[in-house]
């Protein structure tokens, strides 16, 4: 036996029918060929750009920008920076991003709960809304929202009249809602608004803990209902009603500046896009959710004695939700991605604005496109962060 | 017990009865009703809904679109009716949508490459329907055989060279049936002629060879446009993607950090950011004096983009074959590329293809968005004739939207319920229900 020698012969020198010695000739041949190609594009690019006499630098984000734009959130005027424009268009994208994740969310799960449905009616309806919306251009939908529905409509000037209260009006101008105008006693409600989160929190924490050592139970739905909805809503009223309504009203040829919350068709049409689109594929994701739970698991939930509810509530969407989260996730990244096609039909998102035009202002292409492309990648990023976290989190222990 | 079998027979049937009929209300239109629209209150409510839905859109939506519509006359009879589609429209256009501004005298070109791609898939669709024999095959050939006429009486009319004519019928035929009747190493034919297609696409498009006169890339556009950047897309992301899923999957840690940043990297950001790097940038990467034209550029863009969308998908199914597998082919001594491209690869992409039919999809539907960066794709081109003067009535615009949407709603369908179909034929064994 000590004759045989254990573990394979060795090999001395360099060979390449050894497989570690070929694994590392060839990443060494990649990693080489990479930084060759970047190199040579760096290169090229200093080439190109000195030729052009371009320089590289990001000095521009301090320079006056100079033009406006149709709808920000936070103040902005034409002698504001091409920095500033930066964080418009940000926000621009990141309000419409939110709210359609939202919404296609509320949307989506409606229409995959109706794929599902006992009746046969609404399973059809579902069917055709599905494979109608997803087998469609985003593009093509968001044009015909926007120049199809929302341009036609007629303007301010031919269904109002000077001096006109604009309570709710939708026309080519956009969709014009009061808006609230909080005094300062509001903050109270506000306060107490806030206080009622943190306080159910709180309960409920405190109930769970109860339950699991007692096994009495605290009606939490109720208490925080009354917490959250019920005392700010009985406070407002008796400070006095601290907020009013301001309705829009209308000028000489649109309506004037300053009075109501004028949502712009550009949003309107890129969100009602956005949403319908979305929902089609979170629809399926629901739909493929909730089937992958086995009917047995419904079967023994009856059979311990929970009614629907809880059995709904407890048993399938946890385990349901385990499905349907990450493609979800990935949904509302398509989404927030989507929305740069807002350039299309000129809302002012980071795209449409940033690498739109002050790129074609200032002609810093590289630096415009790297900062756009940038923003996305950390968005991104941060969204695969909390896929990793919350896989953990709800991962099946198994043995 | 003994006494009452001899004769207590007044209580016991001698014969046993007939079933009883089920209750009227169960069976039948009535019981199909119950079950699937009344079977509950709640139930009954949603239907209500569903139908007041129903009624409210259908009859609105019918009338727009077929009976109130347009289909005869110029643009005049549109502007009599402009509550109802144009479909006039997309008849005095459709040259326009489907070529752009290709020349006149050249368009029978893109007729050729459009029938030998249609003409292909329906021979590909229509051999697996005969292995599976169904009889509405027979139907799909006649299709063919119709649409094969109409197509060289349409390259007659464009007055294309009769030598083209017979060239290009007799190649897509060839070809089409040569692979068709080969048992084995199909899939090897199909793959071939994959990759050879866009190579002829790009010869019969561009010209310059074979006496084909030049036509400019800034003449491509409508439909073939969309198509020419959909397939480009299509072809060279499958290769690529595979290239990039193996990268990922590697023991080499550094062709797995570089293929991971190249995947993450496309697919965290937007297409359209994308094309506009392709626009702006790309003339600035390349090496001075080299000019790339516009098309090419987008071109570029769209491939590294569904490239690593690609990847994932084939990685998602390089990771569901089991490691026995791998072990298998190793412990038969066949090489890591042997390994890879006749155990793994045939199972996984198996498995993944509705994740790649998806993708093609996806990066079909994505290709109208070239027209941001100024490419007169088909949606862009359908839009350039909906701004022409005469055609400026109001249902125009609808028309033209509703037109190209059933048109990308058409093969995008009909790449899903394909792939749906290939699925079910290639799943071999382990299928559940």
């Amino acid at each position: 036996m000590a004759d045989v020698k254990s573990g394979p012969p060795k090999q001395g020198g360099f060979s390449l029918s050894d497989k570690n010695t070929r694994g590392i000739v060839y990443q060494v041949l990649t990693v080489g060929m990479v930084v060759y190609f970047i190199w040579w594009i760096i290169d090229n690019t200093a080439t190109n750009m000195d030729v052009r006499n371009i320089r590289f630098g990001f000095e521009f984000l301090t320079t006056e920008a100079g033009f406006g734009i149709i709808q920000s959130l936070i103040p902005y005027n034409e002698a504001s920076s091409y920095g500033r424009v930066f964080i418009v268009g940000l926000l621009n994208t990141l309000a419409v991003a939110i709210i359609g994740c939202v919404l296609a969310t509320l949307l989506g799960f409606i229409v995959g709960v109706g794929r599902l449905s006992k009746n046969w009616l609404i399973r059809q309806i579902s069917t055709v809304y599905v494979e109608t919306l997803r087998n469609i251009p985003l593009l093509l939908q968001i044009f015909f929202w926007y120049h199809a529905v929302l341009k036609p409509l007629p303007g301010p000037r031919d269904i109002h009249a000077k001096g006109d209260q604009l309570w709710f009006s939708l026309t080519n101008n956009g969709l014009m809602i009061p808006k609230p105008v909080p005094e300062t006693a509001f903050y109270i409600v506000f306060t107490l608004f806030v206080l009622g989160i943190i306080g159910t929190v709180v309960i409920k924490k405190w109930a769970y803990k109860r339950q699991m050592a007692t096994g009495e139970r605290f009606p939490v739905l109720w208490t925080s209902l009354g917490l959250i909805i019920a005392l700010p809503v009985i406070v407002f009223f008796l400070v006095g009603m601290p907020m009013t309504l301001q309705p829009g009203e209308m000028g000489t040829f649109r309506p004037n500046n300053g009075f109501g919350l004028n949502i712009i068709p550009e949003f309107i049409a890129l969100l009602l896009a956005l949403v319908a689109y979305t929902a089609a594929f979170i629809a399926e994701i629901v739909r493929a959710g909730i089937q992958a739970v086995s009917h047995g698991q419904t079967e023994a939930s009856y059979s311990l004695g929970l009614r629907p509810g809880p059995t709904l509530r407890l048993i399938i969407i946890p385990q349901a939700l385990r499905v349907i989260v990450p493609p979800l996730t990935s949904q509302y990244l398509n989404l927030t991605k989507n929305s740069s096609l807002a350039t299309a039909i000129a809302y002012p998102d980071l795209v449409a604005t940033f690498a739109g035009t002050v790129l074609n202002q200032t002609g810093k292409a590289v630096e415009i496109i790297l900062m756009t492309m940038l923003v996305y990648l950390t968005i991104s990023l941060l969204t695969s962060m909390f896929m990793n976290w919350y896989n953990a989190r709800v991962k099946l222990v198994e043995r | 017990m003994a006494e009452q079998k001899k004769g207590g027979y007044g209580v016991v049937n001698e014969t046993i009865l007939p079933d009883m009929e089920p209750p009227a209300s169960t069976i039948g239109a009535v019981g199909w009703l119950r079950e699937n629209l009344f079977s509950s209150v709640g139930n009954t409510i949603l239907t209500v809904i569903g139908v007041l839905l129903l009624a409210w859109t259908v009859p609105p939506i019918l009338n727009w679109t077929l009976f109130d519509a347009v289909w005869s006359g110029g643009s005049d009879a549109c502007r009599a009716n402009p509550d109802a589609a144009c479909w006039t429209f997309a008849g005095s256009w459709w040259e326009f949508f489907i070529y752009g501004f290709y020349d006149k005298s050249e368009v029978w070109r893109i007729d050729l490459t459009l029938w030998a791609l249609y003409v292909g898939v329906a021979f590909v669709v229509v051999d697996d329907n005969l292995r599976a024999k169904r009889p509405y095959s027979t139907i799909l050939g006649f299709v063919i055989a119709v649409a094969s006429m109409i197509f060289v009486s349409a390259m007659i009319q464009h007055n294309a060279p009769t030598m083209w004519i017979m060239f290009g019928g007799l190649i897509t035929v060839g070809l089409c049936v040569w692979a068709w009747n080969l048992p084995n190493g199909r899939s090897r034919v199909g793959l071939t002629l994959l990759f050879a297609y866009p190579v002829f696409v790009y010869f019969m498009l561009g010209g310059g060879v074979l006496g084909l006169k030049p036509v400019p890339t800034s003449d491509w556009g409508g439909f073939s446009l969309t198509l020419v950047i959909a397939i480009t897309g299509i072809v060279a992301s499958l290769p690529i993607g595979i290239l990039l899923a193996l990268g990922r999957r590697s023991e080499m840690p550094a062709l797995r950090l570089v293929s991971t940043l190249f995947i993450e990297f496309w697919r965290g950001v937007p297409l359209i950011t994308v094309l506009f790097m392709a626009n702006f940038m790309l003339p600035l990467f390349a090496p001075a004096g080299a000019n790339i034209d516009q098309l090419l550029r987008a071109l570029i863009g769209v491939a590294l983009f569904a490239s690593a969308y690609m990847a994932e998908v084939v990685r998602g199914g390089l990771q569901a074959i089991p490691k026995g597998q791998y072990e298998g082919a190793q412990s038969l001594g066949l090489s890591y590329w042997k390994m890879m491209g006749l155990i793994v690869m045939p199972q996984a992409l198996k498995i993944v293809i509705p994740g790649i039919v998806n993708t093609f999809i996806g990066l079909f539907k994505d290709t109208t968005l070239v027209l941001i960066i100024g490419l007169l794709d088909f949606l862009s081109s359908v839009q350039t004739a909906t701004t022409n003067p005469e055609w400026s009535i109001r249902s125009v615009p609808y028309t033209g939207y509703v037109f190209v949407a059933f048109v990308f709603w058409l093969h995008c369908y009909g790449m899903a319920w394909y792939s749906r179909a290939l699925e079910n034929k290639l799943h071999t064994g382990h299928k559940r229900n």
